[in-house]
């Protein structure tokens, strides 16, 4: 029974099993190093697109047409932040320090989800980053709550169970829009346009393009490929769009019956690659703006620190 | 310049008066005070809770998951521990 004589390949048997019983990794059993590798970056670049994601939405705080669509709005925000902070503890309890991690996002080290490098221009925005952006989230991270390493799935679990507000928020957004007057509709139908490409490239590359995925569904960090959970999202939401009275911005959006799901048609892949790459319209100004914040900050952090100390001391003495 | 986070405290919450607490996730604070406001602001944003337990993460002392087996096997072999293991004749209820 003593794992010190446990050589590599024992070690690498006892986990495949484990997954093979479905059962989770916790912080600390024994996992490969790859395994711990893929997570941290995984979890790590969760965390910063819930904080980046503050941005977007946060444009428009002070703006909201009313008093109730901004407490809603700030609440989900504060939410956005809320998970943030749950998958930075969840990426920890793998040995990466809080400290490292924002190193890497101010740096560029680390990336977060692309979908967040594009403008919010009007009101609309906030009803359509609602419903299909949170909406595309939700359908991977419901995926999440199963996967494979114990303190990510659980910090999933919660978050969903937040999330679920998010999404109706947007869709009752644009719900109200849609039926206003025709100048709000064509907002509505604008906001649809601009993000419904980009909510459907959240899903990442197309499967046989994305060369971690085997690997990740084989440790069961994923369940389901990009393109499965790609196309249930886009079989979800086409009615969504038409029972508002909205026109999905895809010509080729046909039901098969076959295989019965939608048809739709090709991403703009050059694109994908291009915000992903540093290029896309707000990649520079969302990293900006978080440096800034943070610099801006640390003077609340010296001071937290300073107060502890001197409580420290009084208690000593 | 200081530009530490603080340390990782881990967070319990008790979701009703008279239920055991449960461990919730963690944060990151400076003092005990600190703490508490941080895990109530980031884990009973709901109402999730009536009682908060935060702990320094470096105080918890946990066994180890290789141990399992020779740590746990004491309790196997007493199978005299639980009440199946006894023999009460048919007919017998309330027991």
């Amino acid at each position: 029974m003593n794992s010190l004589k446990l050589d590599e390949n024992q070690l690498i048997e006892n986990f495949e099993a484990k997954l093979a019983k479905n059962e989770m990794i916790e912080p600390k059993d024994w996992m490969p190093a790859q395994y711990r590798k893929h997570l941290i970056r995984q979890i790590s670049q969760h965390a910063h697109s819930e904080i980046i994601g503050m941005q977007p939405e946060g444009n428009w705080i002070t703006r909201a047409p009313s008093m109730r669509r901004k407490m809603v709005l700030l609440a989900k925000v504060q939410d956005e932040a809320g998970h943030g902070l749950y998958l930075y503890s969840a990426a920890e309890s793998m040995g990466i320090s809080r400290e490292e991690m924002l190193e890497q996002l101010h740096t560029g080290e680390a990336k977060y989800s692309s979908i967040f490098n594009y403008p919010t221009l009007t009101w609309a925005d906030m009803g359509a980053i609602g419903w299909l952006v949170d909406g595309a989230a939700i359908m991977n991270q419901v995926m999440l709550q199963r996967t494979s390493y114990g303190p990510y799935a659980r910090a999933m679990v919660r978050i969903c169970k937040e999330e679920s507000f998010h999404q109706r928020q947007g869709y009752e957004i644009m719900n109200v829009l849609a039926s206003g007057s025709p100048e709000q509709k064509e907002m509505a139908q604008d906001a649809l346009n601009r993000w419904w490409w980009p909510s459907l490239m959240m899903f990442g590359p197309r499967d046989e393009e994305s060369p971690n995925s085997a690997q990740a569904i084989k440790w069961k960090i994923k369940r389901e490929t990009n393109d499965q959970l790609r196309q249930r999202f886009v079989n979800q939401t086409v009615s969504q769009v038409e029972k508002i009275g909205l026109v999905v911005p895809d010509k080729a959006i046909k039901w098969n019956e076959a295989k019965k799901g939608y048809d739709f048609g090709e991403i703009n892949w050059d694109e994908f690659w291009t915000v992903v790459k540093g290029n896309g319209p707000c990649n520079k100004l969302r990293i900006a703006n978080k440096i800034k914040s943070h610099d801006e900050g640390a003077w609340v952090r010296e001071a937290a620190n300073a107060h502890a100390e001197k409580n420290n001391k009084t208690k000593a003495a | 310049m200081n530009d530490s986070q603080g340390i990782l405290w881990e967070v319990f919450i008790q979701s009703k008066p008279g239920q055991p607490h449960k461990h919730a996730g963690s944060v990151h604070a400076h003092d005990n005070e600190m703490a508490l406001q941080n895990a109530r602001d980031l884990y009973c944003r709901r109402s999730e809770g009536t009682n908060l337990w935060v702990v320094p993460a470096s105080e918890i002392v946990a066994s180890s998951p290789e141990d399992i087996g020779s740590f746990f096997e004491p309790s196997n072999d007493k199978v005299y521990r639980h009440p199946t293991f006894y023999n009460v004749p048919e007919g017998i209820t309330h027991m």
